[in-house]
C-alpha cells in the first residue's frame, strides 16, 4: 500500500506538471509595455515553485514508500507487536532542517520581494507622462462605459442626480450647462491609440467593480467614492477583452466591454465616427 | 501544579435527564459531538450547494430536474439563474468556513479532547459551553431561513463586499434580507466561537493536571490553543463589523456606504461611508480565519502521524512556535487579500513582505513532518493515510502561496480560479483532510467502537485522487485568466476553457458521492462497529488512558498525574515502545526536548 | 415545449371556467360594461427629440441581433403623420361600481426581443396578471423599481435564455420605471393604472373599451411628456372622443 501511495503521488504531480511545462493554458499574451516584468517574475516564480513543490512531494512519497511497515491485524490492534526500533533520525535533525528552512526560503522570499517591488514600482510608483492620453471608464451594473475629452481636452463635471441609463446620460453630465462636456464622447467600449501612454481615470458609479484586461496586464478594483488612477502603454494593434473581477451582482459575468488598440490614425477616425453618432 | 479540585466550576454531578445528557449537555464531550453533527449536517448542504455549482459551471442553463422544487424563483423551470448560482456560492462559502471549517475540527474535536489532554474533568466553564454551541447553532438556523425568507440568501460572496451588501435590495436579489440574515447569523456564530474560546484557553491555562507542563500539552492542544488565541481577536473584530453592517441597512447609518451612489438610475440616501473599511475589517478577520481553520488540522495531524510512526517528530516545540508564528503572522498579511483593491500601493509592498515570511515556519513545519517520517515505521491506516494526504495537499496548497503574495503577480491572478485553487487546498481540502484523519483516528475514543478499515481505506484513496482532479486544474483555469464568481463564461478567452471545467464537474460529482461511504461507515460503525479497547493505536497521550468512551467526568474519578512527554514512542517499557503519559513507569527515553 | 403546451391548456381552461364563474355572478352588467368606448389621437406637436442609437458592443449576441436594424432609444417614438405612440390613456375620474374594481382576465405580454424591451411601454389594471417572457438567446434581469410607499413592491429577476415567462401583478396605480442591468441600456415601463386603459399605437390612435355610459375623465400619459386630461362624455352607443396633443420640449 505504501508503495502504490508514493506512486500515487508521484503521478498526480508528474500528471499535474505537465500542462505547465507544456504551457497548455497560459496567460493572454502580453500586449503592454510594462507587462514583461511581471511575466518574468511570475516565470520565476514558477520555476521556484515547481521545483519546492515537486522536490517535497517527490521526498514526502520516497519516504512513505521507504519506511512503512505492513498495517497490523486489525482484530487485535492494542496488541500488535511491537518492535522496539533503534529510531534513526533525520541527519542534521530539527535545528538543520530550520537552519535550512530559513537559509533556503528565506533567499527565496528575498528574491521573489525585491523582484517584486521593482515590477508593481514600475506600474504604480511613477507618474504618467504630460502628453499621455486621458480616458475616463465608469464601472455601472454591469456594464462598462468610457468618456473621452473630446477636442477641448477636459472632461465635463459628473453629476451623480443626472445620471439616467434609460436616457443614455451614462456619466451624468449636463453639456447644456457645461460648457467642458459639450465634445465629451461616450462609449461603450475602449479604444486606445496604440504606442501611446493612457492615462486611465477609473470612477464607480454603483458597488465595486474590477478592470481587469489579462493582455494588458491591468487589473485595478474601482472604488466607490474613491476615483483610481492608472498608466499604461498597449504596443500591440488587436481587440481584446475588459471584464470584471469584484464580484458585484447577479449580472456580473457578464460585465466586460472591448479593448481596441488600433493605429493613431484609426484612433482618429474612430473619434470622428463615435462623435458623430453622440 | 495544578489541583483540578480547586475549580470548583470543573465539578458537577453525572446529568441523569435525557436533556441535560444529550441536549443542553454541560458535558465538553457531548458538546463536542455536538459540534460534529452540526459541521455534518453544515457539510452536506455545503457540497450538494457545490455540485449545484459544478452542474451548472459545466453545463450553463442545464435542466437540474427538481431544482425549482428548491427555489421556484431562483431556478424557474428548472434553470438556474445568475442569481441563484451566486447565492448557492455565498452560501456554499459561509457554511463551509463557519459551520464546518472552523466547528468541526476546532470546536468538535477540541471541546471533546482539550480538557481530556490537560487532565481535567470538564472546561472551566460548562454552562458556558453549552451557551457556545447553541449560540452556533441559532447562527445555523438563521442562515437555513435566510433560503425561505425574501428573495432568498445574499449573492454578496462570503466577503460580503460593501457596498454591494450595504445598500439593500436594489444591488440584487438577496441583498435586502438575506444580507441581514447572513450578518445576524455570523454575528451570533462570533459570540459562540468567543464563548468557546473563553473556555479552551483557561482551561489549557489554568486546569491542567498535576505533572501537565506546558511542553507536556499534546499537539492538537496546542493548535486549539493558540486558534482560540486567534479566534478571540478575530472574532471580535468580524463581530461589531457585522452589527455595522446591519445598522447600515436598518439603522440609517452610512458606515460602507460613500455619497452619490446611482443605482438601476437610483441616487441612494447614503453618505459619507467608506468601501474599503469593510474589507479591512473583514480582512483582519478574514486571514486569520484562514488560520483557525487549518491550524487545529495540523495539530491533529501531527498527533496522528506520530501515533502512526512510532516516533516522535524532529522537535514538537519548532512545531509549537511555527504554529505560533503562523498566527502572530497572520494579523500583519490581511493586505494581500487588497492588493488591487484599491489601497495605497505602497503598502502593498508592506503586506507583501510578511506574506512571503509566513513560507519560512509553514516550510518549516512541513520539513518537520517529511524529516520525521525518516527512519520511522509508519503504519498506513485510514488515519494515517489521511493524514499524509493533509501533508501533501497542503504542500500543493502552499506552493500557490508563493504566487499570490507577490502584488505583481496578483495582477494576473487575482480573483481568478488560482487563488479558488490556493484556498481550497489549503484552508478547505487540507483542513478537511484533517478533519477525516481525526475522525478515524479518535472515532473509537469518542463513540466506542471502531470504524471499518476497508471502507476508510477506499474512501481515503478516492478522494485522494478526486479532490487533485478537482483543484489542480484550478490552477491552470487561473493562469488562462478565468475569473472566479461566474456563473457562466460569456467572455472569449474563457469560451476555451469549458472543457476544463466540464471535467472538474464529473471529479466533483464522484469525489462528492464517494464521501457517502465516510458517511455510511460513520453510522454503521457507530451502531454496528467492533467495540473498541481503550488504546487501539497504542498511543501516549491521556485520551488513551481512560475508557472508549470516556465516562461523563473523563477518568473515572482518578486525580490524574502526568509523568511523561506526550510522545514518548520507540522506547523500551512494559507496554512494548511507547509508554502513556500517566504511566508512572521509569523508561530510558532520548526524545526529552530540554 | 410540452410542458408549456400542458400549461397553457390548463391556464385556458381554468380562464374559461372563471369567466363562465363571473358571467354567471355578474350577469347583465357585464354586458352594459363592454357597450362604450372612448378614441381617439394622441400627437406630437414640434419637432420630435433626437433618438440616440444605443451602442450594445458589450454584448456581441445583441449587436448580431441588430446588424441590419441599428437600435435606437424608443423614449420618444414618432408615427408618420406626427402620432406619438406608447402613451397610456385611462380613465382618472368618473368610473365607480363593478368597471373600476374589475380585474381584465387577458394578460399583457412584455417580451424581451433582440436586447430591447417589446413593447417599449406596457399597461396593466391593479391586479391584472401581466407576463414578462424572453426570445433572445442571452440572459436578461428585468428590474422594475416602484416608488417607496406606494404599496408595490420592487423584485428583480434574471430570465435565462428558455426560462419559463415570469407571471406578476402590481398592487398599486403607478407609472414604474423598469431596467435591465446586464443590458443597461434596456428600459421600458411597466404602467399600472386603475380600471379600463388603452395605449396608443404607432399612428397615435387608442380606444378604450367596456365603459358604461358616462361622463369621464381621461389622463393621457407619456414617459418624457407628462400627463394631459380631458373631460369626455360617452353616450349609450356613442363612443366619446378624446385628442391629445403633447408639445415637444
Amino acid at each position: 500500500m505504501a508503495k502504490f501511495f508514493a506512486t500515487t503521488i508521484v503521478v498526480i504531480m508528474v500528471l499535474s506538471a505537465i500542462p505547465i511545462i507544456r504551457n497548455t493554458w497560459h496567460p493572454l499574451p502580453n500586449i503592454s509595455a510594462h507587462g514583461q516584468a511581471i511575466d518574468d517574475e511570475m516565470w520565476g516564480t514558477m520555476i521556484e515553485a515547481g521545483i519546492s513543490l515537486l522536490a517535497s512531494q517527490f521526498i514526502l512519497a520516497w519516504f512513505i514508500w521507504k519506511f512503512s511497515v505492513p498495517p497490523a491485524s486489525s482484530a487485535k490492534l492494542d496488541k500488535a507487536p511491537t518492535l522496539v526500533i533503534e529510531a534513526k533520525s533525520f541527519p542534521g535533525g530539527a535545528t538543520g532542517l530550520v537552519i535550512a528552512a530559513i537559509i533556503l526560503v528565506g533567499m527565496e522570499v528575498l528574491a521573489l520581494g525585491i523582484f517584486g517591488i521593482k515590477s508593481w514600482a514600475s506600474m504604480y510608483f511613477t507618474q504618467p507622462g504630460a502628453d499621455a492620453l486621458p480616458v475616463q471608464v465608469q464601472a455601472g451594473q454591469f456594464a462598462f462605459y468610457f468618456r473621452y475629452a473630446g477636442p477641448d481636452g477636459k472632461f465635463g463635471p459628473l453629476h451623480p442626480d443626472l445620471i439616467s441609463e434609460s436616457n443614455q446620460n451614462f456619466f451624468g453630465l449636463d453639456p447644456t450647462h457645461d460648457q467642458d462636456a459639450k465634445d465629451d464622447l461616450v462609449t461603450a467600449s475602449m479604444a486606445i491609440p496604440v504606442n501611446r501612454e493612457i492615462r486611465l481615470l477609473m470612477h464607480s458609479k454603483d458597488v465595486s467593480h474590477s478592470f481587469y484586461v489579462p493582455a494588458l496586464r491591468i487589473h485595478q478594483d474601482f472604488v466607490p467614492g474613491l476615483d483610481l488612477q492608472l498608466h499604461f502603454t498597449a504596443t500591440k494593434i488587436g481587440k481584446y477583452e475588459i471584464v470584471c473581477s469584484q464580484l458585484c451582482g447577479l449580472g456580473h459575468y457578464n460585465m466586460k466591454a472591448y479593448l481596441d488598440v488600433m493605429s493613431a490614425d484609426d484612433f482618429d477616425k474612430w473619434l470622428k465616427q463615435q462623435a458623430a453618432l453622440q | 501544579m495544578h489541583d483540578v479540585s480547586a475549580h470548583a466550576a470543573a465539578h458537577h454531578g453525572p446529568p441523569t435527564s435525557l436533556i441535560r445528557r444529550h441536549i443542553f449537555s454541560l458535558d465538553h464531550k457531548v458538546i463536542g459531538k455536538q459540534y460534529y453533527g452540526l459541521a455534518l449536517v453544515a457539510v452536506l448542504i455545503g457540497m450538494v450547494l457545490s455540485w449545484l455549482m459544478r452542474i451548472h459551471l459545466g453545463w450553463t442553463n442545464a435542466h437540474i430536474p427538481g431544482l425549482h422544487l428548491l427555489s421556484p424563483n431562483g431556478a424557474p423551470g428548472d434553470v438556474m439563474t445568475p442569481e441563484y448560482y451566486l447565492q448557492l456560492m455565498t452560501m456554499h462559502a459561509t457554511f463551509m468556513v463557519f459551520f464546518v471549517l472552523t466547528t468541526a475540527p476546532f470546536a468538535a474535536f477540541g471541546n471533546f479532547f482539550l480538557p481530556i489532554h490537560t487532565g481535567a474533568e470538564d472546561m472551566p466553564f460548562p454552562h458556558f459551553n453549552m451557551m457556545s454551541f447553541w449560540t452556533t447553532f441559532v447562527a445555523f438556523c438563521v442562515m437555513i431561513s435566510s433560503f425561505f425568507v425574501g428573495d432568498g440568501p445574499t449573492l454578496g460572496g462570503w466577503t460580503q463586499y460593501a457596498p454591494l451588501s450595504a445598500v439593500g435590495s436594489v444591488s440584487g436579489p438577496g441583498q435586502g434580507t438575506g444580507v441581514i440574515l447572513w450578518a445576524l447569523s455570523i454575528a451570533i456564530f462570533c459570540v459562540g466561537q468567543l464563548l468557546g474560546a473563553l473556555n479552551f484557553i483557561p482551561n489549557v491555562l489554568d486546569l491542567r493536571c498535576r505533572g501537565m507542563s506546558f511542553w507536556r500539552l499534546p499537539m492538537p492542544t496546542w493548535a486549539w490553543f493558540i486558534t482560540s488565541c486567534m479566534g478571540l481577536t478575530a472574532f471580535s473584530v468580524l463581530m461589531p463589523a457585522c452589527i455595522m453592517l446591519i445598522l447600515d441597512h436598518v439603522g440609517g447609518t452610512s458606515f460602507f456606504v460613500p455619497s452619490n451612489l446611482v443605482i438601476n438610475d437610483q441616487m441612494q440616501p447614503h453618505s459619507g461611508g467608506s468601501t474599503l473599511l469593510w474589507q479591512h475589517l473583514f480582512w483582519f478577520f478574514g486571514h486569520p480565519e484562514v488560520y483557525i481553520a487549518i491550524v487545529p488540522g495540523m495539530g491533529i495531524v501531527t498527533h496522528v502521524l506520530i501515533t502512526n510512526m512510532r516516533k516522535p517528530m524532529l522537535s514538537h516545540r519548532v512545531l509549537v512556535y511555527c504554529m505560533a508564528a503562523l498566527a502572530i503572522l497572520s494579523y500583519m498579511v490581511y493586505g494581500h487579500h487588497m492588493f488591487v483593491s484599491g489601497m495605497n500601493p505602497v503598502s502593498a509592498l508592506g503586506f507583501s513582505f510578511p506574506t512571503l515570511l509566513i513560507t519560512i515556519p509553514s516550510t518549516i513545519i512541513v520539513l518537520i513532518w517529511i524529516g520525521s517520517l525518516y527512519g520511522a515505521r509508519i503504519r498506513l491506516n485510514s488515519a494515517s493515510l489521511f493524514a499524509l494526504g493533509f501533508v501533501s495537499l497542503f504542500i500543493t496548497g502552499g506552493v500557490s502561496g508563493f504566487f499570490l503574495a507577490q502584488p505583481s503577480i496578483q495582477i494576473l491572478l487575482h480573483a481568478t480560479y488560482f487563488v479558488v485553487a490556493h484556498f481550497h487546498f489549503t484552508m478547505a481540502i487540507a483542513a478537511i483532510f484533517g478533519i477525516f484523519s481525526g475522525t478515524y483516528f479518535w472515532f473509537p475514543k469518542m463513540w466506542g467502537r471502531m470504524m471499518n478499515e476497508t471502507l476508510g481505506k477506499i474512501h481515503f484513496w478516492l478522494t485522494f485522487v478526486g479532490v487533485y482532479s478537482i483543484f489542480m486544474p484550478f490552477h491552470y483555469l487561473g493562469l488562462a485568466g478565468n475569473v472566479r464568481r461566474y456563473q457562466a463564461f460569456v467572455v472569449d478567452y474563457m469560451q476555451p476553457l469549458i472543457g476544463v471545467h466540464r471535467f472538474v464537474t464529473i471529479a466533483a460529482l464522484l469525489t462528492g458521492a464517494v464521501q457517502f461511504i465516510f458517511l455510511f461507515n460513520l453510522v454503521y460503525s457507530r451502531f454496528r462497529g467492533p467495540l473498541a479497547p481503550d488504546n487501539p493505536w497504542q498511543a501516549t497521550s491521556l485520551e488513551w488512558s481512560t475508557s472508549s468512551p470516556p465516562p461523563f467526568d473523563n477518568f473515572g474519578g482518578r486525580q490524574m498525574v502526568v509523568y511523561h512527554d506526550p510522545y514518548q514512542y520507540g522506547i523500551q517499557s512494559s507496554m512494548g515502545d511507547y509508554v502513556l503519559q500517566d504511566s508512572p513507569e521509569q523508561v530510558k527515553s532520548a526524545h526529552d526536548e530540554p | 415545449m410540452n410542458r408549456n403546451h400542458k400549461r397553457t391548456l390548463v391556464a385556458v381552461a381554468a380562464a374559461l371556467g372563471l369567466a363562465s364563474v363571473a358571467g354567471l355572478i355578474a350577469g347583465n352588467r357585464v354586458s352594459a360594461a363592454g357597450s362604450g368606448s372612448i378614441t381617439g389621437t394622441v400627437k406630437l406637436s414640434g419637432s420630435p427629440p433626437h433618438m440616440k442609437g444605443i451602442d450594445m458592443s458589450k454584448d456581441p449576441y445583441c449587436v448580431k441581433q441588430h446588424e441590419n436594424n441599428p437600435a435606437k432609444m424608443e423614449n420618444v417614438v414618432v408615427g408618420a403623420d406626427g402620432g406619438l405612440q406608447n402613451v397610456v390613456l385611462y380613465i382618472s375620474e368618473g368610473l365607480s361600481g363593478p368597471e373600476a374594481s374589475a380585474t381584465p382576465s387577458e394578460e399583457p405580454v412584455v417580451d424581451q426581443h433582440n436586447c430591447m424591451y417589446v413593447p417599449h411601454v406596457v399597461a396593466m389594471d391593479v391586479n391584472q396578471k401581466y407576463k414578462v417572457t424572453t426570445t433572445d438567446q442571452t440572459t436578461h434581469n428585468i428590474h422594475p423599481l416602484p416608488a417607496p410607499g406606494t404599496g408595490n413592491i420592487g423584485w428583480n429577476k434574471s430570465q435565462p435564455a428558455g426560462a419559463p415567462p415570469i407571471e406578476t401583478t402590481w398592487k398599486a396605480p403607478e407609472a414604474i420605471s423598469v431596467k435591465c442591468n446586464i443590458h443597461p441600456w434596456m428600459h421600458g415601463w411597466h404602467v399600472v393604472v386603475k380600471g379600463p386603459y388603452a395605449i396608443s399605437d404607432a399612428s397615435g390612435t387608442y380606444t378604450i373599451k367596456n365603459l358604461p355610459p358616462g361622463s369621464y375623465t381621461v389622463t393621457a400619459w407619456h414617459e418624457e411628456y407628462g400627463t394631459q386630461t380631458q373631460k369626455v362624455t360617452v353616450a349609450a352607443g356613442q363612443p366619446g372622443k378624446a385628442d391629445f396633443t403633447f408639445k415637444a420640449k
